[in-house]
């Protein structure tokens, strides 16, 4: 990509181990973790929590990108999904460790730790979540 | 706040424009419109304009002055605003025109809306648009623009039944409207056979689905509805505007299915307009994708949600339907350089209303409908329009 290394090289913790918050006033649970809850905005400003999330949820909705960006042109045909976690949030991420064809909505799935992308041939590995099928 | 009307009209034809550049294309449709409505270039109080990402697409920010410049008003100061919001940025700039006459600050303004988008190759254009999305947690995953939009098509086809072939009957439509239009980038009918069979880019949506990367401008002369007559003879008013945000990840929404940015803006237009949904004879939405316009006509209440498929089977957005959509050819047929959509959305409609808009005139049409989006929902802009 060339567009120095700020924007992916700074950690972000909870894309590696599934933090999120809770919010102190509604109990309800957010990932990525919000700054304040939406629905209680002012009432919870410092009474968000942080959680750990189980990583297991199950799928929303699903494509399978056949034309990629360019980091991601040698995984091509890859199944992308919105995940509904256990605890309640939605998420983005790929479907691993499958057929593509048994890709389907309401496919139980859990998280898995994955190379995500690079930065050509020897450039940054960039690392996050992936889901594969539950057994 | 005052009535406001469209009194002039501009746009470039929209295509893969090789041989002209930015500026020449936001001159061009400017120029159009400035001289369709009759106006002296002193007499504009202020500009707006709307583009998406010109410092990546043409490496050129800074495009409010640039723009004014190019229009040749630079000795006349004119203040020029850019404004950003994805794809709905000619929408935006639309309503910031609006407001700043509605106001009483200014009595003419000039919107435009432009992109340039073939000056880099398709990899990085597509890299442009995802920027649409949020780049954090959907576009490091993976995530395309298409595909986000392939996500709601799945779960509308698994909630509501609706098809692949009704997703092309979407596509087939809009071509057929656009062989009508001669600022159209692909002026020819496609078949339901063609749109079916296309490649896929993020199933379950083909290369027929998508709207194409484009080049072009568009450009809307608004005045104070009180002084319209002095410049037009057939001003066009708006007499509903509204805007609304969602969260910019699709995952983060109410329901993947409904845009629910476009439920809010068209309430806070039809409100405004003391309309409802059945009270539209055209309407111009925001089909960058045809899962797009199906969720569109749903969401603005045109139809129940869920039945945006039936709609298209029974032929009610047709040319000759009971409320014909995307009679400019939309996105997908038209060409969607992404900030003058929005804004060229306006010019389709304006033409409508006056009884401009020729082989694809909608017979007595009164009041018209622009409906501009910004990712994959995250901004909506809608307009509602009535001859004078």
């Amino acid at each position: 990509m060339g567009e120095g290394v700020a924007r992916f090289w700074r950690e972000i913790p909870q894309r590696y181990n599934f933090i999120g918050d809770r919010c102190g006033s509604c109990e309800r649970i957010f990932f990525p973790p919000k700054e304040s809850c939406p629905f209680c905005r002012r009432k919870s400003m410092g009474k968000m929590k942080e959680i750990k999330l189980s990583g297991k949820g199950e799928i929303v909705t699903y494509t399978i990108i056949h034309v990629g960006p360019e980091d991601f042109e040698e995984q091509v045909p890859y199944p992308i999904a919105i995940v509904k976690l256990e605890e309640g949030p939605q998420i983005t991420a790929q479907i691993v460790d499958c057929n593509i064809d048994e890709v389907k909505i309401g496919m139980k799935v859990e998280s898995t730790f994955r190379k995500i992308r690079q930065d050509g041939s020897t450039g940054a590995i960039y690392y996050g979540y992936k889901f594969k099928k539950r057994c | 706040m005052r009535d406001v009307a469209v009194i002039g009209v501009g746009m470039t034809k929209f295509g893969e424009l090789w041989d002209k550049s930015f500026r020449q294309l936001i001159a061009e449709a400017g120029a159009k419109a400035i001289l369709d409505s009759g106006i002296e270039g002193k007499e504009i109080n202020a500009m707006y304009v709307g583009s998406m990402s010109s410092g990546r697409f043409v490496g050129q920010e800074h495009v409010g002055a640039l723009v004014a410049d190019v229009s040749g008003f630079s000795n006349l100061h004119i203040s020029s605003t850019r404004i950003e919001g994805a794809c709905a940025s000619g929408g935006l700039a639309m309503r910031q025109g609006y407001l700043s006459i509605a106001s009483g600050m200014n009595d003419i303004v000039v919107v435009g809306g432009m992109e340039k988008m073939n000056d880099v190759l398709g990899a990085s254009a597509t890299e442009t648009l995802a920027t649409a999305a949020d780049q954090e947690w959907e576009a490091f995953f993976g995530a395309t623009f298409p595909g986000l939009y392939a996500m709601i098509a799945t779960k509308h086809m698994h909630d509501y039944g609706t098809t692949k072939k009704q997703l092309a009957q979407v596509a087939v439509k809009n071509h057929a409207n656009g062989a009508l239009n001669p600022y159209a980038q692909y002026q020819r009918e496609i078949t339901l056979e063609q749109a079916m069979n296309a490649t896929s880019v993020a199933y379950p949506l083909g290369l027929l689905d998508c709207s194409p990367v484009t080049d072009g401008a568009a450009s809307v002369v608004l005045c104070a509805a009180e002084k319209a007559k002095d410049y037009s003879d057939k001003p066009v008013k708006i007499i509903g505007s509204g805007q609304a945000s969602d969260s910019l990840a699709l995952h983060a929404r109410r329901d993947i299915c409904t845009l629910d940015s476009t439920v809010h803006a068209s309430k806070m237009a039809y409100k405004q307009a003391n309309l409802t949904p059945k009270d539209v004879d055209v309407a111009e939405v925001h089909d960058c994708f045809t899962i797009g316009e199906i969720c569109a006509i749903e969401d603005l209440g045109f139809v129940k949600k869920g039945e945006g498929g039936k709609a298209i089977d029974n032929k009610i957005t047709t040319l000759d339907g009971s409320l014909p959509v995307n009679t400019s050819g939309g996105l997908k047929a038209k060409g969607h350089p992404v900030g003058a959509t929005g804004v060229a959305q306006m010019v389709e409609v304006t033409l409508q209303l006056r009884g401009d808009a020729k082989k694809r005139q909608v017979k007595e049409a009164k009041i018209g409908l622009a409906h501009n989006v910004g990712g994959s929902g995250a901004s909506c802009t809608i307009h509602i329009l009535e001859a004078m």
